[in-house]
């Protein structure tokens, strides 16, 4: 049985990894799951300086998932290539793939070309996060900014680039093509939805930034629908994500399209649950007879 | 590899203690036994629509027995959730999480304002000093207060006056001449500003137990961090993981 997929000539040894921001860069959850296990690990975005993030309440709990406005804070790309990934590397089984966050394409830029010698697998560009103000949505809410950026990222990455897209946008398939042509290697979706809560008692918002990003498996049939219409445009690889809680949830995103799945919110919910997706995904397989993920990806047309 | 462990332990007894504050015991050997006074840790709801665990403090540990007390008030869906359950039933917890409180100081305050109150308990079993113990409460439902009695003199402030002091607790420590080398706290975040101040202001050190909300409760997903004066060396800027390099600071570390 084979569980191994290739994104954009990496090969992963299972389709799994854990959605950028829900995971830091794996130490506190390696207390719970073996990271070796783990197809591969994204990490919190990483900037080119450190950023301090938004102000507190930073989360909300709503029905089935939860609003964030963490604000991307980071420690930025030094302290990140001196401690982070030295301390993923040692997990030689798992792909290591860096998110990189910024407010302007300058920024960008830099974190790209200073991870160009550093050993990591891939990169993932969030181009996507409605938290930060000043830029980060702009690029993805925008064809002819995600093209252009793309293109950015493409001349420096020394590493394959997935542009991770947003979902706040009319026509999804219409970012996707844009990153395409950019030459974006593969594509990561969904980042969160922007959503609000209030706190009727304390006639306040529930975050201090006012409006979070909704993720967790309230989000999840409108992003198998978005994955899916993506699959449909582009030629590229697809990581799908948003409100993966189980190796079904997981199974309908590969049916729909995705070459990999990520994981985010669900490791809130339990610690353990990466692992126990790749064994699900494994017995499904088994009782069902399938030798090969790859042949799942996409089945449903 | 750490201490900290999550399993579906068994609750051995669950009872309400007064209007809203409930008490339970878990069936837990290995967080016993790593548990310290002010950790805490993360309870899970069976109710899927609950994502998050939900931190609740240590209030007494039992090493012989394996056991550990949670106090808690209902607050919303999540510990109205716990209230109904009963002794047998189990129920997913992670912990012990945090640091805890460092066991300093030869005449101590402890300083616990309403649901703050239960890790002090705790708290006041473990240190090896001259305990006194300030406890605010709203009204007259003094949850908790004679357990705290064993280890140490006891002293009251109610909002409404009903009993003790009529005021908050520094109101307390002052009209009863406290005086203290440690302060330890916890408690509502208006109060821990009066501690601080206090402290402060007297030159006694202090440590305070601070809540915000959280989501991994493992330091993995930065919800819950709290300014700090200097430069953090995990997070390279300026504010702390409370769940993981807290939730005790001292005064002087933080901004509240
Ligand atoms: C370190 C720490 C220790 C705590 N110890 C205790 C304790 O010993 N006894 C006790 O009664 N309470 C304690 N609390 C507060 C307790 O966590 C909340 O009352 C509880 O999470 C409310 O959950 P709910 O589902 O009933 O309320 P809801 O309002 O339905 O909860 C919705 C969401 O908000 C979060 N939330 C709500 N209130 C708080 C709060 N005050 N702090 C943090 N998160 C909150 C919940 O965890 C959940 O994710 C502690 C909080 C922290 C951070
Ligand atoms: C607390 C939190 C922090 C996040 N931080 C980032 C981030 O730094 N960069 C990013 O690209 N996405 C970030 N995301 C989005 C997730 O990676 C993911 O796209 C989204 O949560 C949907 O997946 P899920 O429902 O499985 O969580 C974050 C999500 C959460 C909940
Ligand atoms: S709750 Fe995730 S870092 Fe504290």
């Amino acid at each position: 049985m084979n569980m191994k997929v290739n994104i954009a000539g990496v090969e992963w040894n299972n389709p799994v990894t854990v959605a950028s921001g829900t995971f830091g860069s794996g130490k506190e959850y390696g207390e719970f799951v073996d990271l070796n296990k783990i197809g591969a690990i994204t990490t919190k975005g990483v900037a080119n300086v450190p950023w301090p993030g938004n102000p507190t309440p930073r989360i909300a709990e709503t029905y089935g998932g939860m609003i964030n406005a963490i604000g991307l804070q980071n420690p930025g790309i030094d302290l990140f290539c001196q401690r982070d990934i030295p301390y993923l590397q040692k997990f030689a089984d798992t792909k290591i793939i860096v998110n990189v966050c910024g407010k302007s394409t300058e920024d960008y830029c830099e974190v790209v070309e200073r991870l160009a010698d550093e050993k990591v697998d891939m990169l993932e560009i969030n181009i996507s996060c409605p938290n930060v103000k000043e830029g980060g949505i702009a690029f993805g809410q925008d064809p002819k900014a995600v093209e252009a950026i793309t293109k950015e990222m493409k001349k420096r990455a020394k590493q394959p680039v997935i542009m991770k897209l947003s979902p706040n946008v009319t026509n999804i398939a219409e970012m996707a093509l844009a990153a395409e042509a950019g030459g974006a290697d593969a594509l990561s979706l969904i980042n969160t939805l922007t959503g609000m809560k209030i706190d009727i008692n304390r006639r306040t918002f529930a975050l201090a930034n006012k409006t979070g990003g909704l993720s967790g498996p309230a989000i999840k049939p409108v992003a198998v629908r978005m994955v899916y219409q993506v699959a449909q445009a582009v030629s590229i690889p697809i990581i799908g994500m948003g409100g993966i809680m189980n190796a079904e949830d997981a199974l309908e995103f590969i049916m729909a399209g995705a070459n990999a799945v990520s994981i985010g919110t669900a490791n809130f919910h339990n610690p353990k649950v990466t692992e126990e997706v790749i064994a699900g995904i494994e017995s499904f397989m088994k009782e069902n007879n399938i030798k090969d993920i790859n042949d799942l990806v996409g089945c449903v047309k | 590899m750490s201490d900290k462990v999550i399993k579906d332990t068994i609750i051995t007894s669950s009872v309400k203690m007064s209007e809203g504050i409930y008490s339970m015991w878990l069936k837990e050997e290995e967080i016993a036994k790593a548990a310290k006074p002010g950790q805490f840790v993360s309870l899970y709801c069976k109710e899927g629509s609950q994502l998050l665990p939900r931190p609740i403090s240590i209030c007494e540990i039992d090493k012989k027995q394996g056991l550990v007390r949670l106090v808690y008030r209902v607050a919303g869906k999540g510990t109205l959730e716990f209230s109904n359950m009963q002794a047998g039933d189990s129920i997913k917890i992670m912990g012990p999480l945090g640091n805890g409180f460092t066991l300093e100081g030869k005449k101590v305050i402890l300083i616990g304002g309403g649901i703050g109150i239960p890790p002090m308990l705790e708290l006041a079993k473990s240190l090896d000093a001259n305990v006194q113990v300030v406890l605010g409460y709203r009204d007259g439902d003094l949850f908790l207060k004679e357990e705290f009695e064993p280890y140490g003199t006891v002293y009251v402030s109610t909002e409404d006056g009903s009993v003790g002091t009529k005021g908050n607790v520094i109101d307390a420590i002052n009209e009863n001449n406290l005086e203290a080398d440690m302060i330890f706290s916890c408690g509502p975040t208006p109060m821990l500003k009066g501690v601080k101040a206090y402290a402060m202001k007297n030159g006694i050190k202090a440590q305070i137990s601070l809540e915000e909300k959280m989501a991994c409760g493992i330091g993995a997903c930065l919800a819950c961090v709290c300014k700090s004066k200097e430069k953090d060396s995990h997070t390279n800027v300026n504010n702390k993981r409370i769940c993981k390099d807290g939730p005790v600071f001292y005064v002087e570390e933080i901004d509240l």
